[in-house]
């Protein structure tokens, strides 16, 4: 057990790396994802196909891949960017995906007869959206983006292949001073669990407070 | 009174759903005042006619005019009209994410820029008016069918419309509710509403139409006084229709 006290200083540096990488991450994919469903919603077909062909692209490609692409790839271009970012960077291009169709089902999800009412009594369309498509999608989508953001924290464990010292990583090597790999590993699961399990709770929490009763 | 155009005016109206000629070749002309009940099969175009006259279906051909303003295409101009033109829906379509207060209040102050206050209390005064000023706090889900539909009344009046059109308001309802939306209507009517009302209620449109206008197959079949159309109608089509609906 001395591997907590001897380490607590690497492992608590760790899980802050993860917090930061998936509080930066998150609004990122969140954003793009928005984004992407605006494309993948709008009565322009070749913005519609835009839409489409990204997550279709973006979604089928291993994370760790496409945060191997952007490490390798932006050097080759004359781009060097430090790699916590190159990892949010690829996470939040991943993840839009996951949003954008989590933004779309909840879109769909609102009543067509509700929208027609909000018309007929002369809303303007953006007013439409405002008061009553997005009020009611973003009740809908509040577990599913929890989900999301839980597969971004865990998710962001991909960082430790790339050199980043999340708490993956720091684990890593501190088991390979110690040479204890089932109470490191277990310590990162652990610590992981902590942030997931608060995700969850707070998403049921918000859920709660905004639920839409039909 | 007579040098002013009829408030709804339909003229020569063509609308097609694929290859299907759902409304043909409508003309209809609804005066200040005047309730008019559309009556006729599923599938006749009642409500298709309905629902034309606020835009939610545009039409291919013919033109529709509101207090002699021709319904502007999308945009600005036809959220404007849309103001004027009051609806009720057959399933109510209250929003279920704000109270029946907030419901009765939105389209006031979003689109009238009514301050919130007035906009409140107007929206009371009209709750009280359908009988349901006690449920002002409530979500509509914990409404009954019967005080949702009331509430969608409500709604409809607060942007005090030129016009009300009413699609199927009942048809959703259990028998027991029917009257109390019922009576709200005609209460409605007798206060010198306009009001265009696609119905199965035979006893309304007795009671509360200036004009019946029975429909089939996307056309105006018959058009005439309550009187005149259930104790004579004039084609076979209607006799056949009133005979089923009448007679169970």
């Amino acid at each position: 057990m001395s591997v907590i006290a001897d380490y607590q200083d690497e492992l608590l540096g760790g899980m802050l790396t993860t917090i930061q990488l998936s509080i930066v991450t998150f609004p990122l994919a969140f954003v793009l994802g928005v984004l992407l469903s605006v494309l993948r919603l709008c009565p322009v077909p070749l913005l519609r196909a835009v839409g489409t062909a990204y997550v279709e692209v973006v979604r089928n490609a291993p994370v760790l891949v496409l945060i191997a692409v952007i490490v390798f790839g932006l050097p080759e271009v004359g781009l060097t960017i430090p790699l916590f970012t190159c990892v949010v960077v690829g996470l939040s291009m991943y993840f839009a995906c996951y949003v954008c169709e989590t933004v779309r089902s909840g879109i769909r999800s609102v009543s067509v007869g509700e929208i027609e009412a909000a018309r007929a009594l002369g809303l303007a369309t953006s007013a439409v959206f405002r008061t009553v498509v997005l009020p009611q999608s973003l009740r809908s989508m509040v577990q599913p983006l929890a989900t999301i953001f839980i597969n971004i924290v865990l998710g962001s464990a991909l960082g430790a292949a790339m050199g980043v010292h999340e708490l993956t990583g720091t684990v890593r090597s501190v088991n390979l001073l110690e040479a204890q790999p089932i109470l490191c590993f277990a310590l990162a699961g652990l610590g992981y669990l902590v942030m997931t399990l608060t995700i969850g709770h707070t998403a049921g929490v918000i859920e709660r407070r905004v639920r839409v009763v039909r | 009174m007579t040098d002013r155009p009829p408030l709804v005016a339909l003229d020569g109206v063509n609308k097609y759903f694929g290859s299907l000629h759902v409304l043909r070749d409508v003309t209809l002309s609804v005066g200040r005042g005047e309730v008019v009940v559309i009556i006729g099969p599923s599938g006749s175009g009642k409500s298709t006619l309905c629902r034309s006259i606020n835009r939610l279906e545009p039409i291919d051909s013919g033109t529709i005019a509101v207090d002699g303003v021709p319904l502007p295409a999308e945009g600005r101009a036809l959220a404007a009209l849309r103001a004027d033109v009051g609806m009720v829906f057959q399933s109510f379509n209250l929003f279920a994410h704000k109270t029946i207060l907030d419901n009765v209040t939105l389209g006031p102050v979003k689109v009238r820029k009514l301050p919130r206050r007035e906009a409140e209390q107007r929206a009371r005064t009209l709750l009280d008016r359908v009988g349901i000023a006690d449920q002002a706090g409530k979500m509509p889900a914990h409404l009954s069918g019967g005080q949702q539909q009331r509430a969608a009344i409500a709604r409809a009046l607060a942007m005090e419309p030129k016009v009300l059109l009413f699609d199927e308001p009942t048809s959703a309802l259990d028998p027991e509710m029917i009257n109390e939306v019922l009576d709200v209507m005609t209460s409605l009517a007798r206060d010198g509403m306009t009001m265009i009302v696609v119905t199965h209620e035979m006893g309304f449109a007795r009671r509360a139409a200036d004009r019946v206008l029975f429909m089939d197959g996307g056309r105006v079949l018959e058009a005439g006084s309550p009187q005149e159309f259930f104790d004579n109608p004039q084609t076979d089509r209607a006799r056949d229709f009133l005979s089923r609906v009448l007679h169970h």
